[in-house]
Protein backbone atom coordinates (compact mmCIF):
# COMPACT_ATOMS: atom_id res chain seq x y z
CA UNK A 1 0.00 0.00 0.00
CA UNK A 2 3.15 2.08 0.88
CA UNK A 3 4.80 1.56 -1.91
CA UNK A 4 1.66 2.36 -4.23
CA UNK A 5 1.75 5.60 -2.56
CA UNK A 6 5.51 6.14 -3.34
CA UNK A 7 5.21 5.66 -7.00
CA UNK A 8 1.95 8.11 -7.60
CA UNK A 9 4.06 11.17 -6.43
CA UNK A 10 7.24 12.56 -7.35
CA UNK A 11 8.30 15.56 -4.77
CA UNK A 12 10.62 17.74 -6.83
CA UNK A 13 13.17 20.31 -4.63
CA UNK A 14 11.60 19.30 -1.41
CA UNK A 15 8.68 21.39 -2.54
CA UNK A 16 5.46 19.87 -1.86
CA UNK A 17 4.99 19.93 -5.63
CA UNK A 18 3.68 16.92 -7.24
CA UNK A 19 1.63 15.49 -10.21
CA UNK A 20 0.33 12.12 -10.36
CA UNK A 21 2.10 9.41 -11.94
CA UNK A 22 -1.23 7.49 -13.57
CA UNK A 23 -0.10 7.06 -17.00
CA UNK A 24 1.14 4.25 -18.97
CA UNK A 25 2.48 3.57 -22.31
CA UNK A 26 -0.14 3.61 -24.34
CA UNK A 27 -1.03 6.90 -22.53
CA UNK A 28 2.28 8.20 -24.09
CA UNK A 29 1.47 6.64 -27.27
CA UNK A 30 -2.12 8.69 -27.14
CA UNK A 31 0.15 11.42 -26.24
CA UNK A 32 2.80 11.54 -29.10
CA UNK A 33 0.35 10.36 -31.69
CA UNK A 34 -2.47 12.47 -30.94
CA UNK A 35 -0.25 15.76 -31.29
CA UNK A 36 1.09 14.42 -34.84
CA UNK A 37 -1.48 12.25 -36.71
CA UNK A 38 -3.57 16.05 -37.31
CA UNK A 39 -0.59 16.10 -39.91
CA UNK A 40 -1.39 13.48 -41.75
CA UNK A 41 -5.04 15.42 -41.92
CA UNK A 42 -3.45 18.24 -42.99
CA UNK A 43 0.08 19.96 -43.11
CA UNK A 44 2.33 17.14 -45.02
CA UNK A 45 0.71 18.12 -47.95
CA UNK A 46 2.01 21.90 -48.20
CA UNK A 47 4.99 20.22 -48.57
CA UNK A 48 3.23 19.01 -52.64
CA UNK A 49 2.51 22.67 -52.88
CA UNK A 50 6.70 23.65 -52.46
CA UNK A 51 7.92 21.08 -54.34
CA UNK A 52 5.65 18.58 -55.93
CA UNK A 53 3.68 15.22 -55.40
CA UNK A 54 7.46 13.18 -55.70
CA UNK A 55 8.81 15.35 -53.39
CA UNK A 56 6.19 14.99 -50.48
CA UNK A 57 7.22 11.65 -50.74
CA UNK A 58 10.92 11.97 -50.88
CA UNK A 59 10.52 14.15 -47.57
CA UNK A 60 7.97 11.52 -45.73
CA UNK A 61 10.41 9.21 -45.50
CA UNK A 62 13.70 11.64 -45.09
CA UNK A 63 11.97 13.49 -42.52
CA UNK A 64 11.10 10.22 -41.42
CA UNK A 65 14.44 9.42 -40.50
CA UNK A 66 14.83 12.64 -38.93
CA UNK A 67 12.28 11.97 -36.15
CA UNK A 68 13.38 8.22 -36.11
CA UNK A 69 16.60 9.92 -35.10
CA UNK A 70 14.71 12.40 -32.53
CA UNK A 71 12.47 9.63 -30.90
CA UNK A 72 15.67 7.45 -30.18
CA UNK A 73 18.03 9.98 -28.96
CA UNK A 74 14.81 11.41 -27.12
CA UNK A 75 14.32 7.77 -25.63
CA UNK A 76 17.52 7.49 -24.18
CA UNK A 77 17.87 10.81 -22.57
CA UNK A 78 14.00 11.37 -21.11
CA UNK A 79 13.85 7.71 -19.62
CA UNK A 80 17.47 8.25 -17.99
CA UNK A 81 16.08 12.36 -16.71
CA UNK A 82 12.65 11.62 -16.00
CA UNK A 83 11.13 14.89 -15.41
CA UNK A 84 8.26 17.32 -16.43
CA UNK A 85 9.49 19.52 -19.03
CA UNK A 86 10.52 17.01 -21.40
CA UNK A 87 13.68 18.66 -23.24
CA UNK A 88 13.88 21.34 -20.75
CA UNK A 89 15.06 19.06 -18.07
CA UNK A 90 17.53 17.24 -20.22
CA UNK A 91 18.60 20.72 -21.15
CA UNK A 92 19.10 22.19 -17.61
CA UNK A 93 21.09 18.87 -16.53
CA UNK A 94 23.50 18.70 -19.53
CA UNK A 95 23.96 22.43 -21.34
CA UNK A 96 22.83 24.66 -18.98
CA UNK A 97 20.13 26.79 -17.24
CA UNK A 98 20.19 29.42 -20.87
CA UNK A 99 19.71 26.74 -23.04
CA UNK A 100 17.02 24.81 -20.67
CA UNK A 101 15.08 28.44 -20.64
CA UNK A 102 15.51 28.71 -24.68
CA UNK A 103 14.19 24.89 -25.08
CA UNK A 104 11.13 25.51 -22.52
CA UNK A 105 10.19 28.71 -25.33
CA UNK A 106 10.92 26.45 -28.06
CA UNK A 107 8.49 24.00 -26.46
CA UNK A 108 5.79 26.03 -25.57
CA UNK A 109 6.06 28.52 -28.89
CA UNK A 110 5.51 24.70 -30.93
CA UNK A 111 2.71 23.59 -28.79
CA UNK A 112 0.98 26.65 -28.65
CA UNK A 113 1.43 27.38 -32.31
CA UNK A 114 0.27 23.99 -32.86
CA UNK A 115 -2.50 23.90 -30.88
CA UNK A 116 -3.81 27.10 -32.53
CA UNK A 117 -3.12 25.69 -36.07
CA UNK A 118 -5.40 22.43 -34.74
CA UNK A 119 -8.09 24.73 -33.36
CA UNK A 120 -7.95 26.98 -36.99
CA UNK A 121 -8.17 23.68 -38.90
CA UNK A 122 -11.10 22.45 -36.94
CA UNK A 123 -13.47 25.54 -37.14
CA UNK A 124 -12.62 25.59 -40.91
CA UNK A 125 -13.51 22.17 -41.32
CA UNK A 126 -16.74 22.50 -39.45
CA UNK A 127 -17.51 25.41 -41.83
CA UNK A 128 -16.36 23.83 -45.01
CA UNK A 129 -19.06 21.16 -44.24
CA UNK A 130 -21.64 23.54 -42.91
CA UNK A 131 -21.73 25.54 -45.84
CA UNK A 132 -23.87 27.90 -44.17
CA UNK A 133 -23.37 31.33 -45.82
CA UNK A 134 -21.99 34.14 -43.00
CA UNK A 135 -20.80 31.37 -40.87
CA UNK A 136 -17.48 31.98 -39.45
CA UNK A 137 -14.82 29.73 -37.89
CA UNK A 138 -14.47 31.74 -34.86
CA UNK A 139 -17.07 30.62 -31.84
CA UNK A 140 -15.62 26.98 -33.07
CA UNK A 141 -12.17 28.01 -32.78
CA UNK A 142 -12.74 29.59 -29.34
CA UNK A 143 -14.72 26.85 -28.09
CA UNK A 144 -12.43 24.02 -28.90
CA UNK A 145 -9.30 25.90 -26.89
CA UNK A 146 -11.57 26.85 -23.99
CA UNK A 147 -13.12 23.19 -23.28
CA UNK A 148 -9.35 21.68 -23.92
CA UNK A 149 -7.99 23.83 -21.43
CA UNK A 150 -10.99 23.00 -18.81
CA UNK A 151 -10.26 18.98 -19.44
CA UNK A 152 -6.49 19.98 -19.14
CA UNK A 153 -7.29 21.42 -16.21
CA UNK A 154 -9.53 18.38 -14.56
CA UNK A 155 -6.53 16.16 -14.61
CA UNK A 156 -3.89 14.39 -17.28
CA UNK A 157 -5.61 10.98 -16.95
CA UNK A 158 -8.82 11.99 -18.34
CA UNK A 159 -7.34 14.09 -20.86
CA UNK A 160 -5.37 11.76 -22.38
CA UNK A 161 -7.79 8.80 -22.15
CA UNK A 162 -9.84 10.90 -23.95
CA UNK A 163 -6.77 11.60 -26.72
CA UNK A 164 -6.35 7.83 -26.76
CA UNK A 165 -9.67 7.25 -27.75
CA UNK A 166 -10.39 9.84 -30.72
CA UNK A 167 -6.54 9.32 -31.65
CA UNK A 168 -7.50 5.60 -32.31
CA UNK A 169 -10.65 6.61 -34.09
CA UNK A 170 -8.39 8.74 -36.34
CA UNK A 171 -6.00 6.16 -37.12
CA UNK A 172 -7.94 3.68 -37.48
CA UNK A 173 -10.38 6.11 -40.25
CA UNK A 174 -7.09 6.29 -42.53
CA UNK A 175 -6.65 2.84 -42.45
CA UNK A 176 -10.17 2.66 -43.49
CA UNK A 177 -9.63 4.39 -46.40
CA UNK A 178 -6.77 2.92 -47.93
CA UNK A 179 -8.37 -0.46 -47.78
CA UNK A 180 -11.49 0.94 -49.63
CA UNK A 181 -9.80 2.20 -52.65
CA UNK A 182 -8.61 -0.79 -53.30
CA UNK A 183 -4.49 0.11 -52.78
CA UNK A 184 -3.33 -3.27 -54.59
CA UNK A 185 -5.51 -2.13 -57.85
CA UNK A 186 -4.59 1.05 -59.85
CA UNK A 187 -6.72 2.78 -62.44
CA UNK A 188 -10.06 1.85 -60.22
CA UNK A 189 -10.29 4.40 -58.06
CA UNK A 190 -6.69 5.23 -57.14
CA UNK A 191 -4.62 6.68 -60.69
CA UNK A 192 -1.31 7.14 -59.42
CA UNK A 193 0.02 7.02 -63.08
CA UNK A 194 -1.65 9.27 -64.52
CA UNK A 195 -1.56 12.23 -61.76
CA UNK A 196 2.24 11.90 -60.85
CA UNK A 197 3.80 11.82 -63.74
CA UNK A 198 7.21 12.13 -65.38
CA UNK A 199 6.82 15.96 -66.33
CA UNK A 200 5.12 17.17 -62.85
CA UNK A 201 6.39 14.75 -60.09
CA UNK A 202 9.00 17.17 -59.26
CA UNK A 203 7.80 21.32 -61.09
CA UNK A 204 10.80 22.42 -59.31
CA UNK A 205 13.22 20.17 -59.24
CA UNK A 206 15.68 19.29 -56.43
CA UNK A 207 15.16 22.51 -54.91
CA UNK A 208 11.44 21.52 -54.75
CA UNK A 209 12.37 18.27 -52.32
CA UNK A 210 14.68 20.36 -50.41
CA UNK A 211 11.88 23.62 -49.87
CA UNK A 212 9.35 20.55 -49.05
CA UNK A 213 11.09 19.67 -45.87
CA UNK A 214 9.77 22.54 -44.13
CA UNK A 215 6.51 21.24 -44.68
CA UNK A 216 7.61 17.49 -44.58
CA UNK A 217 8.69 18.25 -40.74
CA UNK A 218 4.43 18.12 -40.40
CA UNK A 219 4.05 14.19 -40.93
CA UNK A 220 5.21 14.11 -37.46
CA UNK A 221 6.19 17.25 -35.51
CA UNK A 222 5.16 16.92 -31.95
CA UNK A 223 6.38 13.15 -31.46
CA UNK A 224 9.05 14.52 -28.95
CA UNK A 225 5.85 15.22 -27.15
CA UNK A 226 5.87 12.21 -25.29
CA UNK A 227 8.84 13.48 -23.02
CA UNK A 228 6.30 15.83 -21.09
CA UNK A 229 4.83 13.49 -19.35
CA UNK A 230 7.84 11.75 -18.09
CA UNK A 231 6.70 12.44 -14.48
CA UNK A 232 3.49 11.17 -14.90
CA UNK A 233 4.20 8.05 -16.18
CA UNK A 234 4.38 5.08 -13.85
CA UNK A 235 7.43 3.67 -15.24
CA UNK A 236 9.27 6.11 -17.57
CA UNK A 237 11.86 4.37 -18.07
CA UNK A 238 9.37 1.43 -19.74
CA UNK A 239 7.03 3.46 -20.98
CA UNK A 240 8.46 6.22 -22.47
CA UNK A 241 11.07 4.43 -25.08
CA UNK A 242 7.74 2.28 -25.88
CA UNK A 243 5.59 4.34 -26.25
CA UNK A 244 7.87 7.35 -28.10
CA UNK A 245 8.91 4.53 -30.58
CA UNK A 246 5.13 2.89 -31.17
CA UNK A 247 3.95 6.39 -32.19
CA UNK A 248 7.02 6.80 -34.43
CA UNK A 249 6.24 3.32 -36.50
CA UNK A 250 1.96 4.14 -36.35
CA UNK A 251 3.17 7.57 -38.01
CA UNK A 252 5.34 6.34 -40.37
CA UNK A 253 2.66 3.63 -41.47
CA UNK A 254 0.22 6.35 -41.67
CA UNK A 255 2.08 8.68 -43.30
CA UNK A 256 3.02 6.53 -46.02
CA UNK A 257 -0.50 5.60 -46.32
CA UNK A 258 -1.67 8.73 -46.68
CA UNK A 259 0.70 9.72 -49.40
CA UNK A 260 -0.38 7.19 -51.49
CA UNK A 261 -3.75 7.81 -51.45
CA UNK A 262 -3.79 11.34 -51.33
CA UNK A 263 -1.45 11.70 -53.95
CA UNK A 264 -3.32 8.95 -56.44
CA UNK A 265 -6.08 10.87 -56.28
CA UNK A 266 -6.05 14.46 -56.70
CA UNK A 267 -3.49 16.75 -58.70
CA UNK A 268 -0.08 18.00 -56.64
CA UNK A 269 -1.56 21.92 -57.50
CA UNK A 270 -4.60 20.86 -55.38
CA UNK A 271 -3.49 18.81 -53.01
CA UNK A 272 -0.94 21.50 -52.51
CA UNK A 273 -3.55 23.96 -51.24
CA UNK A 274 -6.23 22.38 -49.73
CA UNK A 275 -6.55 21.82 -45.91
CA UNK A 276 -8.62 18.56 -45.98
CA UNK A 277 -6.21 16.06 -48.10
CA UNK A 278 -7.69 13.30 -46.21
CA UNK A 279 -11.41 14.84 -46.11
CA UNK A 280 -11.21 15.21 -49.70
CA UNK A 281 -9.74 11.87 -50.77
CA UNK A 282 -12.93 10.54 -48.86
CA UNK A 283 -14.71 12.79 -50.89
CA UNK A 284 -13.69 11.78 -54.19
CA UNK A 285 -14.51 8.11 -53.45
CA UNK A 286 -17.92 8.68 -53.90
CA UNK A 287 -18.73 7.14 -50.46
CA UNK A 288 -20.84 9.26 -47.89
CA UNK A 289 -19.80 7.10 -45.43
CA UNK A 290 -15.72 7.88 -45.90
CA UNK A 291 -16.75 10.95 -46.71
CA UNK A 292 -18.22 11.82 -43.40
CA UNK A 293 -15.83 8.87 -41.57
CA UNK A 294 -12.97 11.59 -42.83
CA UNK A 295 -14.74 14.57 -41.99
CA UNK A 296 -15.15 13.21 -38.22
CA UNK A 297 -11.29 11.98 -38.49
CA UNK A 298 -10.15 15.51 -39.34
CA UNK A 299 -11.80 16.96 -36.80
CA UNK A 300 -11.02 14.35 -33.77
CA UNK A 301 -7.48 14.49 -35.02
CA UNK A 302 -7.38 18.37 -34.78
CA UNK A 303 -8.99 18.14 -31.06
CA UNK A 304 -6.65 15.22 -30.09
CA UNK A 305 -3.70 17.44 -31.35
CA UNK A 306 -4.49 20.33 -29.23
CA UNK A 307 -5.20 18.67 -26.42
CA UNK A 308 -2.15 17.59 -26.42
CA UNK A 309 -0.44 20.51 -27.22
CA UNK A 310 -2.32 22.63 -24.41
CA UNK A 311 -0.72 19.51 -21.82
CA UNK A 312 2.76 19.65 -22.95
CA UNK A 313 3.25 23.67 -23.34
CA UNK A 314 1.53 23.69 -19.51
CA UNK A 315 4.19 21.45 -18.46
CA UNK A 316 6.97 22.99 -20.34
CA UNK A 317 5.57 26.57 -18.72
CA UNK A 318 5.27 24.69 -15.64
CA UNK A 319 8.89 23.88 -15.16
CA UNK A 320 10.06 27.22 -15.97
CA UNK A 321 8.33 28.58 -12.79
CA UNK A 322 9.17 25.79 -10.26
CA UNK A 323 13.10 26.80 -11.27
CA UNK A 324 12.02 30.37 -10.85
CA UNK A 325 13.23 30.83 -15.07
CA UNK A 326 9.62 32.86 -14.80
CA UNK A 327 8.16 34.05 -11.48
CA UNK A 328 7.20 30.62 -9.45
CA UNK A 329 3.94 31.15 -9.25
CA UNK A 330 3.17 29.18 -12.58
CA UNK A 331 4.67 26.25 -10.33
CA UNK A 332 1.24 26.09 -8.57
CA UNK A 333 -0.43 22.02 -8.65
CA UNK A 334 -4.14 22.22 -8.24
CA UNK A 335 -4.73 20.58 -5.55
CA UNK A 336 -7.61 18.61 -5.92
CA UNK A 337 -6.71 17.58 -10.05
CA UNK A 338 -3.15 17.81 -9.42
CA UNK A 339 -2.26 19.88 -12.72
CA UNK A 340 -0.54 22.60 -13.42
CA UNK A 341 -3.47 24.88 -13.49
CA UNK A 342 -1.99 27.82 -13.40
CA UNK A 343 0.23 27.52 -16.99
CA UNK A 344 -2.93 25.91 -18.46
CA UNK A 345 -4.78 28.63 -17.92
CA UNK A 346 -1.96 31.48 -18.62
CA UNK A 347 -1.32 29.79 -21.99
CA UNK A 348 -4.75 30.47 -23.02
CA UNK A 349 -5.77 33.99 -23.80
CA UNK A 350 -2.43 33.74 -25.85
CA UNK A 351 -3.62 30.91 -28.00
CA UNK A 352 -7.32 32.55 -27.75
CA UNK A 353 -5.47 35.99 -29.60
CA UNK A 354 -3.58 33.90 -32.03
CA UNK A 355 -6.08 31.99 -33.26
CA UNK A 356 -7.41 34.90 -34.39
CA UNK A 357 -4.83 36.80 -35.93
CA UNK A 358 -2.74 34.31 -37.44
CA UNK A 359 -4.07 32.18 -40.67
CA UNK A 360 -3.35 28.41 -40.70
CA UNK A 361 -0.11 28.59 -42.77
CA UNK A 362 1.40 31.36 -40.88
CA UNK A 363 0.73 29.45 -37.08
CA UNK A 364 2.38 25.95 -38.91
CA UNK A 365 5.23 28.01 -39.68
CA UNK A 366 5.42 29.44 -36.15
CA UNK A 367 5.25 25.88 -34.73
CA UNK A 368 7.66 24.36 -37.56
CA UNK A 369 11.05 27.11 -36.69
CA UNK A 370 10.58 26.77 -32.93
CA UNK A 371 10.80 23.02 -33.36
CA UNK A 372 13.73 22.76 -35.69
CA UNK A 373 15.38 25.04 -33.09
CA UNK A 374 14.50 22.27 -30.63
CA UNK A 375 15.49 19.09 -32.53
CA UNK A 376 18.54 21.14 -33.74
CA UNK A 377 19.69 21.20 -29.87
CA UNK A 378 18.87 17.65 -29.36
CA UNK A 379 21.44 16.86 -31.79
CA UNK A 380 24.06 18.62 -29.96
CA UNK A 381 22.43 17.42 -26.25
CA UNK A 382 22.82 13.91 -26.82
CA UNK A 383 26.59 14.38 -28.16
CA UNK A 384 26.95 16.54 -24.78
CA UNK A 385 25.13 13.52 -22.73
CA UNK A 386 27.39 10.66 -23.75
CA UNK A 387 30.52 12.85 -23.39
CA UNK A 388 29.58 13.82 -19.69
CA UNK A 389 28.16 10.62 -18.79
CA UNK A 390 29.42 7.93 -20.79
CA UNK A 391 27.79 4.94 -21.38
CA UNK A 392 27.98 2.85 -18.07
CA UNK A 393 28.75 5.96 -15.47
CA UNK A 394 24.78 5.98 -14.81
CA UNK A 395 21.83 3.60 -15.34
CA UNK A 396 20.78 4.34 -18.33
CA UNK A 397 16.69 3.46 -18.82
CA UNK A 398 17.63 2.92 -22.77
CA UNK A 399 20.53 2.81 -25.06
CA UNK A 400 20.12 3.99 -28.08
CA UNK A 401 21.96 2.17 -31.27
CA UNK A 402 24.55 3.48 -33.80
CA UNK A 403 25.43 6.59 -31.64
CA UNK A 404 26.79 8.99 -32.82
CA UNK A 405 25.07 8.53 -36.40
CA UNK A 406 21.37 9.20 -35.42
CA UNK A 407 22.58 12.61 -33.98
CA UNK A 408 24.55 13.44 -37.05
CA UNK A 409 21.48 12.68 -38.96
CA UNK A 410 19.44 14.57 -37.22
CA UNK A 411 22.28 17.99 -37.14
CA UNK A 412 22.27 18.00 -40.77
CA UNK A 413 18.48 17.40 -41.51
CA UNK A 414 18.06 20.12 -39.52
CA UNK A 415 20.27 21.98 -41.70
CA UNK A 416 18.23 21.81 -44.46
CA UNK A 417 15.09 22.18 -42.93
CA UNK A 418 16.65 25.40 -42.15
CA UNK A 419 17.51 25.89 -45.71
CA UNK A 420 13.77 24.92 -47.01
CA UNK A 421 12.46 27.64 -44.28
CA UNK A 422 14.95 30.02 -45.85
CA UNK A 423 13.32 29.41 -49.04
CA UNK A 424 9.59 31.31 -48.28
CA UNK A 425 10.30 32.08 -44.56
CA UNK A 426 13.54 33.44 -44.34
CA UNK A 427 12.95 36.52 -42.41
CA UNK A 428 9.82 35.17 -40.43
CA UNK A 429 13.01 33.18 -38.96
CA UNK A 430 15.48 35.60 -38.45
CA UNK A 431 12.60 37.73 -36.48
CA UNK A 432 11.84 34.82 -34.33
CA UNK A 433 15.77 34.09 -33.95
CA UNK A 434 15.83 38.18 -33.10
CA UNK A 435 13.02 37.06 -30.45
CA UNK A 436 15.09 34.05 -28.64
CA UNK A 437 18.24 36.15 -28.46
CA UNK A 438 16.73 39.06 -27.16
CA UNK A 439 15.25 37.07 -24.53
CA UNK A 440 18.08 35.19 -23.57
CA UNK A 441 19.93 38.29 -23.00
CA UNK A 442 16.91 39.28 -20.58
CA UNK A 443 17.98 35.77 -19.14
CA UNK A 444 21.11 35.57 -18.47
CA UNK A 445 21.90 39.38 -17.56
CA UNK A 446 18.54 39.71 -15.26
CA UNK A 447 16.34 36.62 -15.05
CA UNK A 448 18.96 34.30 -13.81
CA UNK A 449 20.31 36.46 -10.64
CA UNK A 450 16.65 34.72 -9.01
CA UNK A 451 17.56 30.90 -9.87
CA UNK A 452 18.98 28.78 -7.09
CA UNK A 453 22.00 27.65 -8.73
CA UNK A 454 23.08 24.17 -6.85
CA UNK A 455 18.93 23.44 -7.06
CA UNK A 456 19.00 23.21 -10.69
CA UNK A 457 20.72 19.67 -10.70
CA UNK A 458 18.12 17.59 -9.22
CA UNK A 459 19.33 14.11 -10.89
CA UNK A 460 21.27 11.46 -8.50
CA UNK A 461 24.00 10.99 -11.06
CA UNK A 462 28.10 11.64 -10.74
CA UNK A 463 29.84 14.59 -11.08
CA UNK A 464 29.61 15.31 -15.24
CA UNK A 465 33.22 14.30 -17.20
CA UNK A 466 35.00 17.66 -17.82
CA UNK A 467 33.80 20.00 -14.44
CA UNK B 1 31.91 27.20 -2.81
CA UNK B 2 29.73 29.46 -1.01
CA UNK B 3 25.87 28.74 -1.71
CA UNK B 4 24.13 31.49 -3.83
CA UNK B 5 21.49 32.52 -2.10
CA UNK B 6 18.72 34.50 -4.93
CA UNK B 7 17.36 37.90 -3.84
CA UNK B 8 13.63 37.78 -2.99
CA UNK B 9 11.12 38.77 -5.99
CA UNK B 10 8.08 40.81 -4.94
CA UNK B 11 4.89 40.51 -6.19
CA UNK B 12 5.04 43.46 -8.47
CA UNK B 13 8.08 42.37 -10.08
CA UNK B 14 6.91 38.79 -10.76
CA UNK B 15 4.38 40.60 -12.42
CA UNK B 16 6.75 43.14 -14.25
CA UNK B 17 8.35 40.11 -15.20
CA UNK B 18 5.52 38.13 -16.75
CA UNK B 19 4.37 41.30 -18.72
CA UNK B 20 7.80 41.46 -20.45
CA UNK B 21 7.50 37.97 -21.51
CA UNK B 22 4.26 37.81 -22.68
CA UNK B 23 4.42 41.45 -24.78
CA UNK B 24 7.79 39.47 -26.02
CA UNK B 25 5.69 36.40 -27.44
CA UNK B 26 3.40 39.02 -28.97
CA UNK B 27 5.80 41.04 -30.71
CA UNK B 28 7.92 37.91 -31.53
CA UNK B 29 4.25 36.08 -32.93
CA UNK B 30 2.16 39.40 -34.34
CA UNK B 31 5.00 41.60 -35.73
CA UNK B 32 5.91 39.70 -38.77
CA UNK B 33 2.55 39.25 -39.38
CA UNK B 34 2.24 42.52 -39.34
CA UNK B 35 4.95 43.91 -40.98
CA UNK B 36 4.32 41.04 -43.83
CA UNK B 37 7.00 39.33 -43.46
CA UNK B 38 5.14 36.07 -42.56
CA UNK B 39 3.97 34.31 -45.82
CA UNK B 40 5.51 32.18 -48.72
CA UNK B 41 6.87 34.02 -51.58
CA UNK B 42 4.46 32.76 -54.53
CA UNK B 43 3.67 34.63 -57.65
CA UNK B 44 0.68 33.73 -59.96
CA UNK B 45 2.25 33.14 -63.43
CA UNK B 46 -1.14 34.49 -65.63
CA UNK B 47 -2.38 32.09 -69.11
CA UNK B 48 -4.46 33.95 -71.61
CA UNK B 49 -5.34 30.35 -72.81
CA UNK B 50 -7.16 29.13 -69.38
CA UNK B 51 -8.05 25.66 -70.71
CA UNK B 52 -7.17 22.19 -69.20
CA UNK B 53 -4.76 21.24 -71.88
CA UNK B 54 -2.89 24.90 -71.43
CA UNK B 55 -2.57 24.89 -67.87
CA UNK B 56 -0.79 21.15 -68.40
CA UNK B 57 -3.63 19.03 -66.75
CA UNK B 58 -4.75 15.81 -68.40
CA UNK B 59 -8.24 14.07 -68.68
CA UNK B 60 -7.57 12.42 -65.60
CA UNK B 61 -6.69 15.55 -63.48
CA UNK B 62 -9.26 17.63 -65.57
CA UNK B 63 -11.98 15.00 -64.15
CA UNK B 64 -10.78 15.32 -60.89
CA UNK B 65 -10.59 19.14 -61.14
CA UNK B 66 -14.33 19.10 -62.48
CA UNK B 67 -15.50 16.69 -59.04
CA UNK B 68 -13.84 19.22 -56.92
CA UNK B 69 -16.02 21.86 -58.08
CA UNK B 70 -13.01 23.34 -60.40
CA UNK B 71 -13.28 25.22 -64.03
CA UNK B 72 -10.06 25.72 -65.83
CA UNK B 73 -10.46 29.13 -64.87
CA UNK B 74 -11.41 28.91 -61.33
CA UNK B 75 -8.65 26.68 -61.05
CA UNK B 76 -6.00 28.31 -63.09
CA UNK B 77 -5.00 30.73 -60.27
CA UNK B 78 -3.92 27.84 -58.06
CA UNK B 79 -2.46 25.91 -60.87
CA UNK B 80 -0.68 29.06 -61.79
CA UNK B 81 0.82 30.32 -58.16
CA UNK B 82 4.32 28.93 -58.16
CA UNK B 83 6.87 29.38 -55.91
CA UNK B 84 10.28 31.09 -57.36
CA UNK B 85 13.14 30.40 -55.47
CA UNK B 86 15.37 32.40 -55.99
CA UNK B 87 18.44 32.21 -53.65
CA UNK B 88 19.08 35.74 -51.88
CA UNK B 89 22.78 35.07 -50.89
CA UNK B 90 23.07 38.29 -48.67
CA UNK B 91 19.92 37.09 -46.74
CA UNK B 92 20.86 33.73 -46.30
CA UNK B 93 24.38 34.57 -45.36
CA UNK B 94 22.60 37.17 -42.51
CA UNK B 95 19.98 34.35 -41.62
CA UNK B 96 23.37 31.66 -41.08
CA UNK B 97 25.22 34.28 -39.03
CA UNK B 98 22.18 35.10 -36.98
CA UNK B 99 21.74 32.10 -36.18
CA UNK B 100 25.35 30.72 -35.39
CA UNK B 101 25.30 33.49 -33.32
CA UNK B 102 22.59 32.82 -31.60
CA UNK B 103 23.43 29.42 -30.97
CA UNK B 104 27.32 29.71 -30.25
CA UNK B 105 25.58 32.94 -27.55
CA UNK B 106 23.28 30.20 -26.01
CA UNK B 107 26.05 27.40 -25.51
CA UNK B 108 28.81 29.68 -24.34
CA UNK B 109 26.69 31.55 -21.74
CA UNK B 110 25.04 27.87 -20.62
CA UNK B 111 28.26 26.78 -19.48
CA UNK B 112 28.96 29.22 -17.64
CA UNK B 113 26.20 29.28 -15.95
CA UNK B 114 26.58 25.35 -16.03
CA UNK B 115 29.85 25.41 -14.45
CA UNK B 116 28.04 27.13 -11.07
CA UNK B 117 25.33 24.82 -11.44
CA UNK B 118 27.55 21.95 -10.94
CA UNK B 119 30.24 23.79 -8.63
CA UNK B 120 27.34 24.36 -5.96
CA UNK B 121 25.84 21.04 -6.37
CA UNK B 122 28.98 19.23 -6.10
CA UNK B 123 30.96 21.56 -3.86
CA UNK B 124 31.11 19.32 -0.91
CA UNK B 125 31.74 16.13 -2.76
Amino acid sequence: MTAAVEVRETVIHGDRVSLLRVLGPAHVWALGVGIVLVGEFTGWNFAADKGGALAALIVCWVVGLLYTSVAMIDSEVTSTVAAAGGQYAQAKHIVGPLMAFNVALFLVFAYTMLEVSDAILLGDTIVAKAGVEGLTHNSFIAATIVVLAWLNYRGVLMTLNVNFVITAIAYISIVILFFSVSPWTQGAVLKLNELVTPGNALPYGWIGVIAAFQFGIWYYLGIEGTTQAAEEVRSPARSLPYGTMAGMITLLIAAAMTWYVCASMMPWEYLGITYYPLWDAGKLTGSPLLENLLFIATLLAALASANGCINDAARAWFSLGRDRYLPSWFSAVHPRYRTPYRSILFLLPIALAFAFIADLNQAITFSILSGVLQYTFMSINIMMFRKKWPLGSIQRGYTHPFHPLPAIVLFCLCVVTFFAIFLGFGSQLIAMIAFYFLISVWFHFYRYKFVRRGDQFTMPWPKPQGY
Amino acid sequence: MSRYIPPQQNKAGQVFDIAIVVVAIFVALWLPLKLGLAGAAKSIDALDAKTWEALGQNPTMASIWEKLGYTPETAHDIIQNRFHYIIDWPTLIIMAVVLIAYFVFLFRASDREYREVINEKFDDK
